[in-house]
């Protein structure tokens, strides 16, 4: 684990800087394994029931591994009201996973957020970083066929 | 850098700008993002470059704009015309034509609803012009990663105000005497909680900025972040002085990082120019700001939680007293405002309290920003004086409701705020007067619903997000949630029960009184708001097994009108579970028993011929799987 000790290196050991350790532990992994734990704990002198305790608190940090491909739909209040929810569903449909889950073959995480505050675009689906505005249950096989298709090199027809 | 460096600095800005000066400034707030406004700005660039205009024509990626229905946004200074949804193939064309020429493309004019008149100037057009954008107003103009733009709309002028002879007790008058209350929901008065920490004798203390913009629906605090970082800084700054401490911190959510992007630049900007740092600016305060990023915790945007996040623990309130200024960050004196309170302070130092004063009502001062946004035309942030009726927000500046639909209410507050009835629309927006209709100012979300838009589904809603955001510490706020929103599930499947609303009434009294901070106490606004106003949307519910605005599932019935089908199988198609028979050119017809109802037919059906129908109170409700 080379590079969790590069994670570590550029930190204080003091609890405070706990959940900058967490942060960036979970960009370089995609997801907090448990040796990094374990390393974390020891170098902020913190037991590792205290680090855990911490993440499994926040929504940011995962014990899992994320898919490939991370789909976002917004359910802010703007959002909901506008049909988020059925947005929600067609890609639980069309990814047999429940949102907040990755599929078995590591390729599609499916998320909700809070709010991105792109409320004018609402309903809006934000997958691989790139924002789908005011998203129809019509798109949706569009926009999961997007990413494979961008994740392959092969162009795909929506480009603005 | 000294004070009398800094004005050097700033003669010099301004000597090296011409105000006649053609600059095309194209809006990069998250809408605008999400329109594609940097493929915009880049392509202006280019078009400049290759032109070999660089000296005659600026470009300049600023902060949100503010209206964010219209993007991507093009303001072309100094003339202000206002280019809205502008392409990347109408570059060239504005190049031409408006910025080397004197004419405008009518296209991209935005035009007035109600006249259909074409307008040029962005104060003209109907969303601005009611506003009064004191805070948010520098957005348009600066380029939030360069601080020269700051300077040279008299940025930390009110700094140097502070630090050339103003005690720190005169600007907690000044503050105080402004009547500027907190921003971030709870409207306590930010000059006595200054004087409260200032008078407090504790060797290190801190400021905080709350930047975990966590309602949703709101998210000025985001654009402020994101596009004038250093109003807010400086804000931090003047506070620094008044109270007496030496390090601050900024706590943004982790969902925006273009915001954490910004305000790390602008910090590292005031740190290189002797605005933050060792001896500010040639006075004897030192000041510095260190940014942490959140980890998506709704509730550390209360103000223990967040203290508690800041030393490395889960977010979880605790008691209060002590109030953070007794006991705060490990112990010490703590002063803690939300962005948009801290982004007022410069404004008020260089205006001066009676400037500041005058806007507003009798308690509420000022200006407040709001994200309009729901069912409403135009979508963006709005800042108006406090006082202003909501029908005034929701018309004139909102354009009114998406396809002239039926206005039903408004949801102000977030989570902790409650929905305001159409009875209501001259309620003067202010702390007391939202506190007094049960909802409350919170951050300034304002969702506005329409007649298609069902409250027991709001509250549903609502209840569902506090429950998942409950620390869980209180009990009365950890199972009451959860109890109140399956109560609320079950009603909205066709599954309650007579005594549903008296449960879920003691219930929410039960969570208001045992619950230890703002989460709880206010969780059940939505529930007791809609049953105060909407009482007759859960009686549909209930007893007459209907949902009026035909959302929830349980109540609703798809079906195709034989006459009107013209059997073009788009909603063959669109069927995800092949509900949907028939053939071409022939009436379509849903197998009710396979029917998801997830709506995807009644989306597609072609609006002119509109065979698909959706309606409610037909059958005697099904259980839908969950």
């Amino acid at each position: 684990m080379a590079n969790i000790e590069a994670v570590v290196e550029g930190l204080e050991p003091v609890q405070s800087e706990l959940i900058q350790a967490l942060h960036q532990t979970q960009a370089e992994f995609g997801w907090i394994p448990p040796e990094a734990v374990a390393r974390i704990a020891k170098h902020l002198r913190v037991s590792e029931s205290d680090v855990y305790g911490v993440l499994t608190f926040y929504k940011a940090f995962s014990l899992e591994p994320r898919g490939k491909h991370v789909v976002t739909v917004c359910s802010g209040t703007a959002c909901h009201v506008r049909g988020a929810p059925r947005i929600v569903e067609e890609f639980e449909r069309e990814l047999k996973v429940s949102a907040g889950q990755t599929t078995p073959d590591r390729e599609f995480t499916l998320e909700t957020v809070n709010c991105v505050g792109a409320c004018a675009l609402g309903p809006i689906v934000i997958a691989d970083g790139e924002y789908h505005g005011q998203a129809k249950t019509a798109d949706i096989p569009k926009i999961v066929e997007g990413c494979r298709c961008r994740a392959q090199g092969r162009p795909d027809d929506k480009d603005r | 850098m000294d004070s009398q460096g800094l004005d050097k600095l700033r003669a010099e800005i301004a000597g090296s700008r011409s105000k006649d000066m053609p600059c095309i400034t194209v809006c990069g707030g998250t809408g605008c993002h999400a329109y594609g406004c940097l493929k915009v700005a880049q392509a202006f660039r280019d078009e400049v470059r290759k032109r070999g205009l660089e000296d005659k024509v600026s470009v300049r990626q600023t902060g949100c704009h503010g209206f964010c229905e219209r993007g991507p946004i093009v303001v072309l200074q100094p003339k202000g015309i206002f280019y809205q949804r502008l392409q990347l193939a109408d570059v060239c064309e504005v190049v031409d034509k408006t910025v080397l020429g004197d004419e405008l493309i009518e296209r991209l004019l935005y035009s007035d609803e109600a006249t259909g008149k074409k307008i040029a100037a962005e104060h003209d057009v109907p969303f601005y012009k009611k506003q009064k954008r004191l805070i948010l107003g520098g957005n348009g103009f600066i380029d939030p990663t360069d601080l020269a733009d700051y300077l040279a709309l008299d940025g930390y002028k009110a700094l140097q105000k502070v630090l050339s002879g103003m005690s720190p007790e005169a600007v907690i008058a000044e503050v105080s005497a402004s009547g500027l209350r907190g921003r971030g929901g709870a409207g306590f008065p930010t000059g006595r909680k200054w004087e409260i920490c200032r008078s407090i004798a504790c060797g290190l203390k801190y400021v905080v900025c709350n930047a975990d913009e966590g309602d949703p629906g709101a998210y000025m605090d985001r654009s402020l972040l994101e596009g004038n970082p250093h109003s807010v800084l400086e804000g931090m700054i003047i506070g620094a002085y008044a109270i007496g401490a030496r390090s601050g911190f900024v706590y943004v959510r982790n969902e925006y990082p273009l915001a954490v992007e910004n305000v790390t630049k602008a910090v590292e900007a005031c740190r290189k120019q002797g605005l933050l740092g060792k001896g500010i600016l040639g006075s004897k305060l030192d000041f510095d700001v260190k940014i942490f990023k959140g980890a998506g915790a709704f509730v550390s945007g209360e103000e223990t939680s967040l203290m508690a996040s800041i030393e490395g623990r889960r977010a979880s309130p605790r008691q209060k007293p002590p109030f953070p200024a007794q006991s705060g960050l490990w112990g010490k004196t703590t002063n803690i405002n939300n962005v948009e309170t801290w982004a007022n302070v410069p404004w008020i130092v260089r205006n001066g309290a009676p400037a500041y004063a005058a806007i507003g009502t009798g308690d509420s001062k000022g200006t407040k920003i709001f994200a309009l946004v729901g069912k409403i035309n135009n979508t963006g942030l709005v800042e108006v004086p406090m006082g202003m009726k909501l029908r005034e927000i929701i018309y004139d500046i909102g354009g009114g409701l998406k396809g002239g639909k039926k206005f039903k209410a408004v949801q102000t507050g977030g989570p902790s705020g409650g929905c305001i009835p159409a009875e209501m629309l001259d309620l003067p927006i202010d702390y007391a007067s939202l506190a007094q209709a049960g909802s409350m100012m919170g951050s300034g979300g304002m969702i506005v619903m329409d007649e298609e838009t069902c409250m027991v589904d709001v509250a549903k809603y609502f209840l569902h997000f506090t429950q998942e955001e409950s620390c869980g510490k209180c009990v009365p706020c950890r199972i009451g949630t959860r109890q109140m929103a399956e109560i609320l599930t079950r009603i909205t499947r066709g599954e309650g029960s007579e005594g549903d609303i008296e449960k879920l009434s003691a219930i929410a009294k039960t969570v208001k009184a045992g619950s230890l901070c703002g989460l709880g106490q206010t969780a059940p606004n939505p529930v007791l708001t809609t049953l105060r106003y909407f009482r007759h949307e859960y009686d549909a519910h209930l007893k007459e097994g209907r949902c009026p605005a035909l959302v929830c599932k349980a109540f609703v019935t798809f079906g195709i009108d034989q006459v009107k089908c013209i059997g073009c199988g788009l909603c063959l198609k669109a069927c995800p579970v092949k509900a949907v028979t028939g053939q071409l050119k022939k009436p379509h017809a849903i197998e009710q028993a396979a029917c998801i109802k997830c709506g995807a037919c009644f989306e597609v059906c072609p609006p002119k011929v509109r065979a698909v129908t959706k309606e409610t109170g037909k059958t005697v409700p099904e259980r839908v799987q969950p």
